[in-house]
């Protein structure tokens, strides 16, 4: 029946992928015929959860190795959707187009941080943990350096990254949800948690795995669809991905023509709401600039390769080549969507600054774009605001405010585009918010139930008793992560870059080094974890404006602060490890086995 | 199980397809994007191509590059008998 389901997956989610689109078609009859556009909206998301929850109920699953790695049979396309699916944030979906088209060419930094790290993953981890036969991250540290003090630091650092992380998601989940169904904000969060957990505690990694694809499935139809028919429909181009490099030329030109630079600065926006003020194209010319561009890409990459809900994605397939190949089709699945959110920023940008175009607003009376539906609908929520601050009636680029994340929300409108695409957008961002906060909390309590409980409290529980510690503890997480996001603390603990500061500071260097280093030992790999992750934290709270905000040094902001993390914790692993014997016989040889494909996993299947 | 020269030598071409491949990483990640400046002056597919880089152009070598590490690591391990079966 196992083996059934494997070799149906094409099948399967290929009428997935049909019902959906029908269900759209459905979603757009219905609109037709005079169905409230709130009414649209509701459906869009309850169904695509309910959806989700079915999935996660039909995985349900007693067997560690199914709740773990999802029985190691996951192929490697379905593995690259999903790690996809489980990549791409509520963050990336709303705010990345947003962030291009407010930051321009220094927001790409994350652009390309986001992907280029997948090389490492690839080249340097996902093999070599996949013929460990870790179930987590922690549990290859735990075995390779050996001691329950390395597991334990190991978990901090991935309990504190992911945390940082899964707050975001579950707010985002909020947000979605609460505007969708329209309940209050509080309300939305626990509904959020509630889908997320219903996707992930029955089953697990193999639950998760299968909730995940369908959710980018989702994401990316509701992505490239809007984008794909407002280019063709205002004539850009039949492909918006290959077409925009005149868009993006005529933009600096408009710049030039709307005084970009050259206006002051208009106060009184409300919080959040930005004007454009950065040019699109051009890069910095000087080199603390590019330096500022090529630290944060670095701290991307290497973030990625030290998340461990990234990780433990490629502990699921069913060898070691197919991890390689998985790696590949993860990062061509992401691809689909980080190289239109240019694209759409572009052409957003374009609409809005072209006087030559019908949208086009900068430059005309304030009293005519104000009587447009979109600038009302969205002003009403406070996602945009207009200020004539020098009183002569016409909007100036330094007028006109907004949230980034209405370059992606508001484009089915500003094209003139039917609600149901609106509606399509929400089950989209849910989609997105949704599979990240999974991945997340399952990397939690795996490391909480794996390796804190079951390796280091009660090495004797049995697998019954480990599933259900398991559950609890996703429960618990899910409920502290659902009420600190109701706290809307975003202004402390917003920032998704820090995620992944966090995870390089304390967790890349012992990693990488643990494969590609014999010598490294474990008191190095324990310097390296303790003084990366140390430092790196002290420089944020030094450095971030919610903390003590001082003035960063070399350009090193709070979204950079692996820069001081990573070579602090390389020095000291390197350091100690050469003033410390080195590893025993056994572990060398353990080290030998994890770089040859063949052969048996280090750790047994069930563990 | 092969023996121990195989050993060496599987890790030895492996270790010179992760520098060949973090080379190229290295270039697209990092170098390139220090000169966008200057190479915004440049044209290309209409797009300047400091930007175009960013936007598109080292995205897509990194997944090019990641197909072709896996394809290249199979055949390392096929060749010195270290491919799963």
């Amino acid at each position: 029946m196992k083996g059934e389901f494997i070799e149906n997956l094409p099948k399967i989610y290929g009428m997935y992928t049909g019902g959906f689109l029908i269900f759209i078609l459905l979603m757009a009859a219905l609109e037709q015929m005079g169905v409230h556009a709130d009414t649209i909206g509701i459906l869009f998301v309850a169904f695509t959860v309910f959806i989700y929850a079915a999935i996660g109920w039909l995985s349900r699953t007693m067997q560690v190795d199914a709740y773990y790695v999802a029985g190691r049979q996951v192929p490697t396309v379905f593995n690259g959707m999903a790690t996809a699916a489980d990549w791409m944030s509520g963050a990336s979906f709303v705010a990345m187009a947003g962030g291009i088209y407010f930051g321009g060419h220094g927001y790409l930094a994350f652009v390309v941080g986001w992907t280029g790290g997948y090389v490492l993953v690839a080249a340097l981890m996902a093999p070599y943990l996949r013929k460990f036969g870790c179930y987590t991250v922690p549990d290859f540290i735990g075995t390779r350096y050996g001691g329950n003090l390395a597991r334990f630091f190991a978990v901090v650092v991935l309990t504190v990254a992911s945390f940082t992380y899964v707050t975001a998601q579950i707010n985002a989940t909020g947000t979605i949800a609460s505007r969708a169904l329209q309940v209050p904000f509080e309300v939305g969060v626990w509904f959020g948690l509630l889908g997320i957990l219903l996707c992930s505690m029955l089953g697990g990694m193999r639950a998760v795995t299968w909730t995940q694809v369908a959710q980018y499935i989702v994401l990316i139809i509701a992505y490239l669809v809007p984008v794909f028919w407002m280019s063709n429909k205002q004539g850009f181009g039949l492909v918006p991905q290959l077409v925009y490099g005149e868009a993006v030329m005529r933009i600096t030109e408009l710049e030039q023509l709307h005084g970009l630079g050259s206006l002051d600065a208009v106060e009184g926006a409300k919080k959040g709401l930005k004007a454009l003020s950065v040019p699109f194209v051009a890069a910095g010319t000087d080199a603390l600039s590019s330096w500022k561009f090529v630290t944060l890409v670095l701290c991307m990459m290497a973030g990625t390769a030290s998340l461990p809900h990234i990780l433990m994605r490629y502990f699921t397939t069913p060898s070691v080549k197919a991890a390689r190949q998985s790696v590949a089709w993860s990062l061509f699945f992401i691809f689909l969507l980080y190289f239109t959110a240019p694209a759409l920023a572009t052409f957003t940008k374009l609409q809005v600054l072209d006087p030559n175009l019908a949208t086009g607003i900068i430059g005309k009376a304030i009293t005519e774009v104000q009587a447009l539906e979109w600038i009302q609908k969205w002003s009403n929520v406070g996602f945009l605001q207009i200020i004539d601050a020098n009183g002569d009636g016409l909007l100036q680029l330094n007028e006109f405010f907004m949230r980034g994340d209405i370059v992606v929300l508001a484009t089915p409108e500003i094209a003139g585009l039917p609600y149901v695409i609106s509606g399509l957008v929400a089950a989209g961002g849910m989609a997105a918010a949704m599979s990240t906060a999974d991945g997340l909390l399952l990397a939690i309590a795996n490391a909480l139930s794996h390796d804190l409980y079951y390796k280091i409290i009660d090495p004797n529980a049995e697998t019954r008793k480990r599933l259900l510690v398991a559950r609890i503890l996703l429960l618990g997480i899910g409920a502290v992560g659902a009420f600190v996001a109701s706290l809307k603390l975003t202004s402390i603990l917003g920032a998704v870059a820090w995620a992944f500061d966090f995870a390089c500071s304390g967790l890349f260097f012992p990693i990488v080094l643990g494969i590609w280093w014999k010598r490294a030992n474990r008191a190095g790999a324990l310097a390296g974890m303790l003084c990366g992750f140390v430092a790196g934290s002290l420089y944020l709270y030094w450095v971030a404006p919610a903390f003590l905000g001082n003035e960063p040094w070399i350009g090193i902001d709070h979204l950079r602060f692996g820069i001081i993390g990573m070579p602090v914790s390389l020095i000291a692993m390197v350091v100690v490890t050469l003033m410390t014997e080195e590893p025993d016989a056994e572990t060398q040889a353990m080290v030998d086995e994890i770089r040859v494909p063949a052969g048996k996993t280090v750790l047994s299947s069930t563990h | 199980m092969s023996g121990t020269s195989q050993r060496v030598t599987h890790w030895n071409r492996t270790k010179r397809l992760m520098i060949v491949t973090l080379v190229i990483w290295f270039v697209f990640s990092f170098v390139v994007h220090w000169f966008a400046n200057a190479l915004n002056s440049i044209s290309f597919l209409g797009f300047p191509l400091g930007f175009y880089m960013a936007a598109q152009g080292s995205e897509i070598i990194f997944v090019v590059l990641i197909f072709w590490f896996a394809r290249m690591q199979h055949k390392i391990d096929q060749d010195t008998g270290f491919a799963e079966e």
